[in-house]
């Protein structure tokens, strides 16, 4: 098995690599250039702290550059330069993004997209308070807590597959058709075939998954309420609806606001699922199964167009969320 | 909160409910491929999982050779046997060892319609009775010869790690040992063309790495832009706040480029790179909110005694972030070995480097879409791992989530 071998001697390389090169950038910084001692002590003990903190951030800042920074960029560039013919070339700079919106198949994909993140995070959100109300304060609540937070473990993959089986046109297999037919269905559906709803049966999927993350901060959330506010209601006279819906959720709606972003984000990038249990339908497309399309037939300029067109999506929640944490710095 | 107000209604047994149900909605997909998984290929196509542990029952025909069992009682030729003993030419072993008579029936034509422990008679005067346990009496006003009836029976579930084997190894038990005796070695079958136990090992071989490497890298950078002033640290978090949410699409065909401009091509460093570039933000930003609420008199008191830098991070605030380091080890594991869209993107796709999710949806979804026993086996092959850090380590995982998610 070479691959585990090279795999232990990159954990080496790297590992060591690291300490070494913090480890030697600092004894460099303290002993040979800027020593604390001699006649310019004080110049270089001044010298040396302004530089060790990039020593610190440098390889997280080279990694981060080369990984996510420049390829933004680059992704920009060619999109408007990559053209996977010469006659497409010709139509100037945009041709890219003018052949892609004007692609049906992109249309049914955009149109997806906004479905899933009209439905997902919503979805998700709102049984993740559901289950975190359920569960505060019952006996057995962390039991049924992990049971209900375990998916976030599964792959998208795996979790295509333990619903393709719950979805399996027959009904001695598959229990949705199973449960249909006892309640006097005729025969097994197929619940993936071609409908403009199948993208409803692959959300199904994602809300499973991410319910429980939703849960686990709502929950914590719920548990942040201060309890003189809820004592102050009850002695009002409110009920326990009165108390969740106009006491507790208000106060934990920066939190909700929150878990929907995150949803939001993860769900524009979703590919797995798709991909694993819809594929051989168009109408299912979304834009990263589009975009993985154009990746693996080589058409790197239609491939960057619409991964643009995914971060321009993005962009809003990317400035809220920079602008969230630098209020929360100051 | 309920019942401060005197209150222990309904209510109560309502959420009680109320979260049963959620929970039972939540486990039961799981449950039945798990249960599907460890099941016989026949009995999956038989009966939904859900009746697994009645056992399904099976129709034989059983002969039962009567000749010189038959003794006379006051006229009538009796015959008393048990199906188990005499019909054992008919039957599988697993099958004599513990089944039990579910129906039987005397005419091939209507085959076991009648329940077992009831008597049947035929128009000749034959007359037979069969109970669960396979006891058999039958009467008859004339010699018998032989005696031909169809039965139900039902084995008990069978648990089979069959479907295990049968995906590690892409061979089936018997198959197996027809290779093995042929000289085929164990590693061979391991690692053939179809078996899973490659594309196994191979998703350790990205995950360990890819999860090693970033925590080092961005516990540094953490540091410094937790306790280190500088010019710039305020715009370096931002651009890391920022960074999180970047779609990975964006970075895959100019990290392709670039990497192939590097020599490195679709391989395994490849995507130990990108692995690490893109869980950086991750790491950072959740290393960091967790190193700035470590306590300031420490740091201080122990940069008033001299301690440098780069001490103060490997004597201190190293082993103080443990509970973060654990967090974010868990979320770049999880994220690695579930992860499709990189490993389609920066492995090759041949099969000595594909990994577990590239296998199932490339190869078994294609070739093996309708037999369940391989994919569910396939499935909790492939989940297996995550579900047990999962459940081990579950506190770190609540503490990271809540950590990471922008407040």
């Amino acid at each position: 098995m070479p691959v585990i071998v090279t795999g232990a001697i990159t954990i080496l390389i790297g590992v060591g690599g690291m300490l070494a090169y913090f480890w030697l950038s600092n004894i460099l910084l303290d002993r040979v250039f800027f020593p604390a001692k001699g006649e310019n002590i004080g110049r270089n003990v001044r010298r040396a702290t302004a530089i060790r903190p990039w020593l610190f951030v440098f390889p997280a800042i080279f990694a981060l550059s080369l990984y996510l920074v420049v390829p933004v960029f680059y992704s920009a560039y060619l999109s408007v330069t990559s053209f996977a013919s010469d006659n497409l070339a010709e139509r100037g700079r945009f041709a890219n993004y003018a052949a892609v919106f004007s692609d049906p198949e992109f249309r049914i994909a955009l149109f997806n997209n906004f479905l899933w993140v009209l439905v997902v995070p919503a979805a998700s959100t709102f049984i993740g308070l559901l289950a975190a109300q359920l569960t505060d304060r019952l006996s057995w609540g962390n039991i049924a807590k992990s049971l209900v937070f375990m998916p976030m473990a599964i792959s998208f993959v795996g979790a295509s597959l333990i619903w393709s089986f719950v979805y399996h046109p027959d009904p001695e297999i598959g229990i949705l058709n199973a449960i249909r037919v006892t309640f006097g269905a005729e025969g097994g559906r197929t619940f993936i075939d071609g409908d403009v709803i199948d993208s409803l049966w692959l959300m199904v999927v994602l809300i499973w998954i991410q319910t429980g993350f939703a849960m686990v901060i709502l929950s914590a959330a719920l548990r942040g309420v201060p309890e003189d506010t809820i004592e102050a209601a009850i002695v009002d006279g409110a009920n326990p609806f009165q108390i969740f819906f106009k006491i507790k959720v208000p106060q934990i709606m920066p939190t909700i606001l929150v878990v929907w972003t995150t949803i939001t984000i993860l769900v524009l990038k979703v590919y797995d699922i798709v991909a694993a249990m819809g594929s051989q339908y168009r109408n299912v497309e979304i834009l990263p199964t589009q975009m993985m399309q154009s990746f693996d037939s080589g058409n790197y300029g239609f491939a960057t167009a619409i991964s643009i067109v995914i971060m321009v999506l993005v962009l809003p929640v990317m400035i809220w969320n920079i602008r969230q944490s630098r209020a929360e710095l100051r | 909160m309920d019942n401060i107000a005197g209150q222990k209604s309904g209510l109560s047994i309502a959420t009680h409910i109320a979260t049963a149900l959620l929970v039972l909605l939540w486990i039961i997909p799981t449950l039945g491929l798990l249960i599907t998984s460890f099941r016989d290929q026949d009995a999956i196509s038989q009966s939904g999982w859900w009746r697994a542990l009645q056992g399904a029952p099976q129709p034989y025909v059983l002969s039962i050779p009567v000749d010189g069992q038959a003794q006379i009682d006051g006229g009538t030729w009796v015959v008393e046997t048990n199906i188990f003993d005499t019909a054992a030419a008919d039957l599988p072993q697993s099958v004599i060892d513990q089944a039990s008579v579910d129906a039987f029936g005397i005419s091939r034509l209507r085959g076991a319609d009648t329940p077992a422990g009831e008597t049947l008679e035929t128009r000749q005067g034959v007359a037979v009775t069969l109970d669960a346990d396979g006891n058999l009496r039958a009467t008859s006003p004339e010699e018998l010869t032989d005696l031909s009836i169809p039965v139900s029976l039902v084995a008990p579930p069978q648990m089979t790690l069959a479907n295990y084997t049968e995906v590690l190894t892409d061979t089936t038990a018997t198959e197996r040992a027809d290779l093995l005796d042929r000289g085929t070695t164990l590693d061979q079958l391991l690692f053939s063309d179809e078996a899973l136990f490659g594309p196994f090992v191979n998703t350790l071989t990205v995950a360990i790495p890819a999860t090693i490497i970033p925590i080092l890298i961005a516990a540094f950078a953490a540091y410094a832009l937790a306790w280190m002033d500088f010019p710039g640290r305020g715009f370096l978090i931002a651009v890391v706040v920022g960074l999180l949410v970047v779609p990975l699409q964006l970075a895959f065909v100019p990290i392709t480029i670039i990497h192939e401009w590097f020599g490195i091509g679709k391989s395994f460093l490849g995507i130990w790179l990108a692995h690490t570039g893109f869980g950086l933000p991750l790491a950072v930003y959740l290393l960091r909110n967790y190193m700035v609420g470590l306590p300031r008199d420490i740091i201080e008191c122990a940069k008033v005694d001299g301690a440098t830098d780069f001490e103060i991070f490997r004597k201190i605030v190293l082993p103080l972030s443990f509970p973060a380091l654990a967090s974010f080890a868990i979320f770049q594991f999880l994220w690695t070995w579930n992860d499709l869209l990189v490993a389609s993107v920066f492995l090759p796709s041949n099969t000595e480097s594909t990994v577990m999710t590239r296998f199932v949806v490339t190869s078994l979804l294609g070739s093996r879409g309708g037999e369940w026993h391989i994919l569910a086996a396939a499935a909790f092959v492939m989940i297996a791992v995550p579900l047990i850090v999962f459940f081990t380590m579950q506190r770190y995982l609540v503490r990271g989530l809540l950590a990471g998610s922008v407040k």
